[in-house]
């Protein structure tokens, strides 16, 4: 038995090791990847990001070589440590100060000594940075905007943050990623695809080499020159325009759904995002709540549309059959049930037909068509229900589905919304009258509306607005060249649209005409409200214009939202003919139009409600004179944004 | 079994697979300490080179002891033992500190590690002097003088300051045991092992209360007719004081880098910052080499790839960390056929030393298998992380001359005595 003691041992060891390295080899392994080999230096070669280009082919966005002086602190050898600090313009404390807190963080690791330099500073240094051991410089790449126009357009890079960092292998710290605008909808095509360098290290983390010599390096594939449907001179001139006013523009093709300008005031330079500033004046943007510039008012605010939303009453009335164009209403100054006035009424003929109601703008007139609708069926739950979908079919009261990541649905209610509200049944169409003039809970986004003046001016159809026009060597997303039909049959659009001729033709927009364009218009009056110290307290009302033109075959739809501007012809309706004959005849012949524009301001209106003192609105508010906007304040980035906010 | 007469009768199962473990030993060495390019297998400037040099020496050497007489052997053991010891006791004088460890001449730009040689001249000793007519094992005069031919070795090369060298000489009491010495050797040897642990472990007091549980039950449930009482509370007694002498010997005697080893594998350290002083040092070589040897995988990452090997992330891995070559770039299937080699050659010696007819044969193979054994036990086992850090390397594997040599001549002394039995009598 002696024989067997080690013998048994020698066999149990050996089993015993094989188990081991089955636990350590086969069981406990994830499989093994090089990407996860700490042992290997990933490095990765960004490819250079993609131009932006306007339609007209005009470069936006580019990029600029950025120089970060990098350095190893362990390396670092004695050097003339006065000559260093002055071509890098630091003082002998701020190179002790750095040098230590990179030592801190490791000794070994390449750290940033002084991040981006300018191309001048680099040109300097550059000759020189081989004296000084264990410093060398590192290129990144940066924005380089051509233009101080449409940072709400064009968005911005910035650093990934963590989230994006776990949820999606392609990104690792320090990535630049779009994180607004184009720059955030199109990242993928824009951003290209890294290479990858596989290095092996040693243990001290230093580089001997490149693994496998480098068979599986990739390289870096260029991303992709992107065009944008925006008109970057109307672009400009929106902006130049809103100056002082809060609020949006929104231009669309028609026949493609391109949007050609997307304005919201107040704006900044989108140079003010790049570089070594970024981080400081997005944090003076971001905490400015009351101007909000960060805030996109053409996508995201939703505003009640006011009178515009007159067209679509009509439109629902005659392919209801519950009115015809000849039908009159006779309007009291408002629309009376019994003798109590459920709405108000500006002076004008009366009776009226649909013509001179959407001319005129009668609310007394919508009022009595939607209460036809309604009415025409059993329960005015049904009769909502067939209201509202005519309304969506416009692409109101949902996402519209364009191309940029930020929007809100607006609000279309239907039997259900006010069947919750007031219990099942226990209401009629009086009891939500002021839908018809897009008041009460009707709330429409500024782009909502100009898509839905676009299907109008195309008598019946629209195309999904987008801001794509072309990526280099790709087809758009077929759901951009799909028309969408509304739910009206086009033979009824030709009245409607005669009138919203007429608007311009004797109507409320009179004043607005450009000679040798036949624009096609609607004013609006929204009223709106504010809680100020818990009080729900009234403003001025918003100035809301929607217009497209020619009249037949129609090149330029626009909404045009105008906060607290008052009348619908008063601000947005001067802005909105402007805008179309820049775009249309390419300069301005209503010069006395543009002067007012560009001498008037709204601040004063907009620092009422902070004053933290009564006011007065609409009537009792005067009018704020400047001296006139020039287009040189624009282009000079230190002043792009109003006066009242000192960025640097 | 039949074999040829002629004078080539040696076991070639045995010397295959010692070539077999050399050449891939050689193979890992390569990838081990390479840097760059491989110029030449013969470049002296890096181990592997070196290790070539080595290797080819080993052939003459084996040639040489296979050359001889047999009978050379257990004459001249006295000798050679003799030398040895002498060889051991001469550092004092001339030695080369390495490491901390006074184990080394100089000769020229090589280095000799005495040590190393002492194993084979030490079972010399020990198979000479247990196949003496006039000893017998069983009594406790012989065993002790058999002791003192181990003992002496070891106490020269602990003082020196190579702890994990001497550990090895612990091997021999598997021969012991085989030729004789008493079952309750072995009982005392585990039980020892297994009180030291609990002592460490938890403390004194659990350790005493395990070891009285054992000894009662087994007094009295065991087959003895007459429950005695006196003699199980002298034992525990005596485990009570064993228990506190190792307490006393781990934290006053024991050296720090040998007190944290211990302290590492039996999971002792609790306060953070030592514990992290650890991970940075000891810790650190362990969890690469077995962070090396996972990354392998089933089939491992090929020969040359290993991207922790190429980066040198465990220290001293052509040397005593050898074994995380194999596993990083052979994988399970490689490193299992290592274990498996030497399972087969120390299966191999043991049956060989069995079909021994004389008596010096058979313990000289045992000596062979016990000593291979203990390395391959405590080197695998260390890489692996199994048992405490000791820094012996793995026989024919890691690089080095003096082991190489050491090891080889350990082997091939007992083929040529294998070779040989066919004329004993």
């Amino acid at each position: 038995m002696r024989k067997l003691l080690l013998l048994s041992i020698i066999t149990v060891v050996g089993l015993v090791f094989i188990a081991r390295l089955f636990y350590l080899q086969v069981y406990n392994e994830d499989p093994y990847s090089l990407l996860d080999d700490n042992a290997i230096r990933k490095v990765r070669d960004y490819p250079k990001r993609g131009y932006i280009y306007d339609r007209n082919g005009k470069l936006l966005v580019a990029n600029q070589p950025s120089y970060d002086v990098m350095f190893i602190p362990r390396e670092v050898k004695s050097l003339d440590t006065l000559e260093f600090c002055n071509l890098l313009k630091i003082t002998k404390e701020d190179f002790i100060n750095f040098y230590n807190k990179a030592y801190r963080y490791s000794p070994r690791l390449p750290s940033v000594f002084i991040p981006q330099l300018s191309r001048m500073e680099y040109a300097v240094l550059q000759e020189k940075i081989r004296k000084y051991e264990g410093f060398y410089i590192q290129k990144r790449s940066l924005r380089d905007y051509q233009t101080t126009i449409g940072a709400n357009v064009l968005g911005d890079i910035g650093e990934v943050n963590n989230y994006i960092i776990e949820n999606d292998p392609y990104y690792k710290s320090g990535d630049l990623i779009g994180k607004q605008g184009v720059e955030l909808s199109y990242e993928e095509e824009l951003r290209g695809v890294k290479g990858i360098k596989f290095i092996q290290k040693d243990r001290f983390n230093r580089d001997i080499g490149a693994y496998k010599d480098g068979i599986y390096d990739t390289l870096p594939e260029p991303g992709k020159d992107i065009t944008i449907t925006i008109d970057s001179k109307l672009q400009e001139y929106g902006e130049l325009l809103m100056r002082h006013k809060h609020g949006g523009i929104i231009a669309i093709e028609p026949s493609s759904g391109e949007i050609l300008a997307m304005v919201s005031a107040p704006s900044y330079n989108p140079n003010l995002l790049v570089g070594r500033q970024r981080s400081r004046n997005f944090t003076k943007l971001y905490n400015d709540t009351i101007a909000k510039p960060l805030f996109d008012r053409s996508l995201k605010a939703q505003y009640p549309p006011g009178s515009p939303f007159k067209v679509i009453s009509a439109l629902i009335g005659l392919q209801e059959k519950v009115v015809t164009t000849q039908d009159q209403f006779s309007c009291r100054h408002g629309y009376y049930l019994g003798s109590r006035r459920l709405t108000g009424c500006h002076s004008h003929v009366s009776p009226l037909s649909m013509n001179q109601g959407i001319a005129q703008s009668c609310n007394a007139y919508f009022v009595n068509v939607y209460r036809r609708i309604i009415d025409k069926y059993d329960k005015p739950a049904e009769g909502m229900d067939v209201w509202s979908n005519h309304v969506k079919s416009f692409g109101l009261g949902d996402y519209l589905g364009y191309d940029l990541k930020i929007g809100n649905k607006g609000r279309v209610p239907d039997g259900a919304f006010y069947d919750k509200w007031y219990g099942k049944n226990r209401w009629s169409s009086t009891y939500n009258i002021s839908n018809s003039i897009g008041q009460g809970e009707v709330e429409t986004t500024p782009i909502q509306l100009a898509n839905m003046v676009a299907a109008i001016s195309n008598r019946g159809f629209y195309y999904t607005p987008h801001i794509i026009k072309n990526i280099e060597g790709a087809e758009i997303d077929e759901k951009y060249t799909t028309p969408n039909y509304t739910t009206i049959d086009k033979e009824h659009f030709e009245p409607v649209v005669q009138g919203m001729f007429d608007v311009y033709n004797g109507g409320t927009a009179y004043s607005l005409r450009v000679p040798g364009i036949d624009i096609c218009g609607k004013t609006g009056t929204a009223e709106n409200f504010m809680r100020i110290d818990g009080k729900r307290t009234q403003l001025t009302d918003h100035s809301i214009f929607v217009a497209f033109a020619p009249k037949d075959n129609p090149k330029i739809a626009i909404a045009v939202f105008v906060e607290n501007g008052y009348w619908g012809s008063r601000f947005a309706g001067r802005i909105a003919s402007l805008m179309i004959e820049k775009y249309i005849r390419g300069e301005i012949t209503m010069t006395a139009m543009e002067n007012w524009i560009l001498t008037h301001s709204l601040e004063n209106e907009y620092a009422k409600p902070y004053s933290g003192k009564e006011f007065g609105i609409n009537r009792q508010s005067a009018l704020q004179v400047i001296e006139k906007i020039t287009r040189d304040t624009i282009v000079n980035p230190e002043s792009t944004r109003t006066s009242s906010f000192n960025l640097q | 079994m039949q074999r040829d007469f002629r004078g080539l009768n040696f076991d070639w199962i045995t010397i295959a697979l010692f070539l077999l473990l050399v050449g891939f030993g050689w193979l890992n060495i390569m990838s081990a300490s390479h840097t760059g390019e491989i110029v030449s297998y013969f470049d002296m400037n890096h181990p592997y080179g070196k290790q070539s040099v080595f290797i080819i020496f080993t052939f003459v050497l084996i040639i040489l002891i296979l050359a001889l007489d047999a009978k050379f052997y257990e004459r001249f053991t006295s000798v050679i033992y003799f030398l040895s010891i002498v060889s051991l006791l001469g550092l004092f004088l001339f030695g080369k500190n390495v490491n901390g460890a006074l184990g080394w001449y100089g000769i020229g730009g090589m280095t000799l590690q005495p040590s190393e040689f002492a194993k084979f001249a030490t079972s010399l000793a020990v198979a000479k002097y247990i196949s003496d007519l006039q000893t017998n094992m069983k009594t406790f005069k012989d065993q002790v003088k058999a002791a003192g031919i181990i003992v002496l070795p070891a106490i020269i090369i602990v003082l020196q300051n190579d702890t994990g060298s001497a550990l090895v000489y612990v091997a021999f009491f598997f021969v012991f045991y085989r030729e004789g010495l008493q079952q309750i050797y072995l009982v005392v040897a585990v039980f020892l092992v297994l009180l030291a642990v609990l002592a460490l472990k938890f403390n004194v007091v659990v350790a005493v209360l395990v070891a009285g549980l054992l000894i009662f039950g087994h007094h009295f449930f065991g087959q003895k007719k007459r429950p005695q009482i006196i003699q199980p509370i002298a034992i525990l007694l005596v485990c009570m004081a064993v228990s506190f002498g190792i307490k006393y010997f781990y934290n006053n005697i024991l050296q720090f880098h040998q007190k944290d080893r211990i302290s590492l594998w039996l999971r002792l350290e609790n306060d953070p910052q030592k514990l992290h002083e650890l991970k940075q040092t000891i810790l650190y070589n362990l969890h690469e080499s077995e962070k090396a040897i996972s990354s392998g995988g089933l089939t491992g990452k090929g020969f040359m790839q290993g991207t922790r090997t190429t980066g040198k992330f465990v220290p001293e891995q052509h040397t005593d960390y050898i074994f995380s070559t194999v596993g990083e770039e052979w994988g399970f299937l490689g490193s299992a056929l290592v274990v498996l080699l030497f399972v087969a050659l120390l299966l191999r010696i043991l049956y060989l030393a069995e079909l021994q007819k004389s008596q010096f044969s058979r313990v000289y193979g045992y000596c062979v298998a016990s000593i291979l054994f203990f390395h391959f036990l405590i080197n695998i086992g260390m890489v692996m992380g199994l048992i405490p850090t000791i820094g012996i390397p793995l026989p024919f594997f890691s690089y080095g001359g003096s082991a190489l040599w050491a090891f080889t001549i350990l082997l091939f002394i007992f083929v040529k005595l294998d070779s040989n039995r066919i004329n004993e009598w």
